[in-house]
């Protein structure tokens, strides 16, 4: 089996680019009708259901209406930045989705297609990278507005993202240590090496950037640059029509990438249980893995298999997806103190300690001479089941990211202080802000 | 009546499990989402069912030969509190007194009723019927002809020895 080449491997790329364009546009747009269904269903309603059966040209009706909506330009707006932000937002969202491998490759009569539209050999970094740029849309748009919600929104939008930016890079160091390649293809083809996602081996890694994603493409609980209660909606209050809906499609095309990224980093990409569909690309051949000698087992490309491989990686991203908006109707807002904590306080340390428990984990398992495979993994999924366990354990007491109980513990205590009723004397430190009520 | 207001105890910091509250409000919600509870009626298709009582655009009674029933007494208009009847009344050759113009003010009108219950030929009633959308506001002030034209139900007067209409 050999890669294809020439004019056939143009065509092939044009191809790929604008279908997976197309399906990105595509599922951003009905996860906008799947927000909205299913926020509908969780609060007992029944959601837009008119535009066509079951409501599913709502979509469309929407984007028919944001195209003829009136376009505004706020008098003392910047009015060159102001153009500029959505499309500095809508940008990295949406070709972030070039790294990730969605398939098997495909076997075609003119050689192998790759199922990725590039895969780069900075992968993982490229993701970073271009993602923290969309943060310069939020807070370019939130400024150039000249409103004092949209600029309070966006000064929020970059401490997240600058906050959560650290956690998220810190939870992939393990990934990157297992795999010792940062292409996401091949973070695919160890973890079909491996026999267990790294969802199970690298789980607190995997909590951490499940939380991390959250933070960065601004979802409840963390939709701070949002916060329609306290910022009527943030950055992009003074946005209207299609700049408007840049903005919503580049949060949407955040959600879906992030959703896609967990799904190939966690849940081992478009790979399905068994080594039948394994594919990896070695020395110039397509191999499906090594025999006991150490000779290589070639595989077999098949459409059906890119087709299987395709539909498990779309299963696995749209449950994110799922999980994304469940979580959105479920959780309250964090107060912006507690999205900071949260992050500088538990992230940080976490990420950092885990890395270094993983990086030490590593070490030893490989001096000891174990083999890269299963029981590998089970031994990495037992060391980070207790990390894990112990994380939880620490930030569901209260400890760190304290609820509005401890608060008022905090308060009550200050108040006795201040009235010189401290049978412990621990010489602690009265804010004036406590004792005020 | 005071409105009664639960105070709720705030847990103990350490007693608290802000993972398990998560998670059990994701459970709650996902409960929910395999299957909701559906209250929503799907209007168009589906029409609710009146009260008996309820009071919406008004309706005049016609005699089987297609006059109105209105006697032009002038009850209706003076015991209407929005004052939005317009009532001018005139005779026949037989002495029968008849509105000459018979106009009511539905923007005005606030649906108390009380013309249906004043009037002595049950002429003119309030009916049970709410959709009552047009496209200009003119078209709110229903003349004589409108009003005999309306075909939807009527509204039961209030009848003291049945407070409820049970």
């Amino acid at each position: 089996m050999e890669p294809i080449s020439g004019v056939p491997a143009i065509v092939a790329m044009v191809a790929k680019v604008l279908g997976l364009f197309t399906i990105l546009m595509l599922v951003v747009a009905y996860a906008t009708l799947a927000e909205r269904r299913i926020s509908a269903w969780i609060q007992d309603r029944s959601g837009p259901n008119r535009v066509g059966p079951f409501g599913l040209l709502q979509p469309i009706a929407d984007g028919i209406k944001n195209f003829l909506k009136e376009e505004t330009l706020p008098a003392t707006a910047n009015r060159l930045f102001f153009v500029l932000a959505p499309m500095i937002t809508i940008t990295p969202a949406l070709v972030v989705f070039a790294v990730i491998p969605v398939a098997a490759p495909l076997a075609t009569p003119w050689g192998v297609v790759d199922m990725i539209v590039a895969d780069v050999p900075i992968g993982i970094l490229y993701v970073l990278a271009l993602s923290s740029l969309g943060v310069y849309g939020l807070v370019l748009g939130g400024w150039a507005s000249n409103n004092k919600y949209a600029f309070l929104g966006g000064l929020r939008a970059s401490a997240q993202m600058v906050s959560y930016e650290v956690a998220l890079g810190l939870s992939l160091i393990p990934v990157l240590m297992l795999v010792g390649n940062v292409t996401l293809t091949e973070m695919v083809w160890q973890q079909q090496q491996m026999g267990i996602w790294f969802a199970l081996p690298l789980s607190l890694a995997f909590i951490l950037f499940l939380i991390s994603a959250f933070a960065e493409s601004n979802r409840l609980p963390f939709d701070m640059p949002e916060a329609e209660s306290e910022l009527v909606t943030g950055y992009h209050t003074e946005y209207s029509s299609m700049k408007f809906s840049q903005y919503m499609i580049a949060e949407f095309g955040h959600m879906v990438t992030a959703s896609a990224l967990m799904a190939t980093l966690f849940l081992g990409g478009w790979d399905l249980p068994g080594t039948w569909d394994n594919a990896f690309w070695h020395e110039g051949q397509l191999i499906r893995g090594f025999a006991e000698d150490g000779s290589v087992l070639m595989a077999d490309a098949a459409w059906w298999k890119t087709l299987v491989t395709f539909g498990a990686f779309g299963v696995k991203t749209l449950f994110f997806l799922l999980v994304y908006i469940w979580v959105r109707w479920t959780l309250p807002r964090f107060r912006y103190d507690q999205v900071m904590a949260l992050g500088w306080k538990v992230m940080l340390p976490t990420g950092l300690g885990y890395a270094m428990l993983m990086a030490v984990t590593i070490l030893s398992l490989d001096t000891v001479g174990m083999t890269y495979g299963f029981t590998y993994g089970l031994v990495l999924t037992g060391v980070s089941g207790l990390a894990t366990l112990a994380f939880l354990f620490f930030i569901d007491r209260g400890h760190t990211i304290a609820g509005a109980a401890a608060l008022n513990r905090q308060r009550a205590h200050a108040a006795r202080h201040a009235r010189g009723d401290n049978p412990a004397g621990d010489g602690q430190v009265v804010l004036p802000s406590a004792v005020g009520d | 009546m005071a409105i009664s207001v639960k105070v709720m105890e705030r847990p103990e910091p350490e007693e608290t499990s802000y993972l398990r509250a998560a998670l059990s409000g994701m459970a709650l919600t996902f409960k929910h989402l395999i299957n909701p509870v559906k209250v929503t009626q799907q209007y168009p298709e589906e029409q609710t069912d009146l009260h008996p009582r309820w009071r919406g655009t008004h309706r005049m009674e016609v005699h089987a030969d297609g006059r109105p029933k209105c006697v032009a007494c002038g009850l209706c208009p003076t015991v209407c509190p929005a004052n939005c009847i317009r009532l001018v009344g005139g005779e026949d050759d037989q002495g029968n007194r008849y509105p000459i113009v018979y106009e009511i003010d539905e923007f005005r009108c606030i649906f108390c009723g009380m013309c249906q219950e004043v009037c002595p030929v049950e002429a003119i009633h309030v009916g049970r019927h709410f959709e009552n959308a047009e496209y200009t506001r003119d078209r709110f002030v229903y003349d004589l002809d409108r009003l005999m034209e309306q075909d939807h139900p009527t509204t039961l007067l209030w009848d003291p020895s049945d407070p409820r209409s049970e």
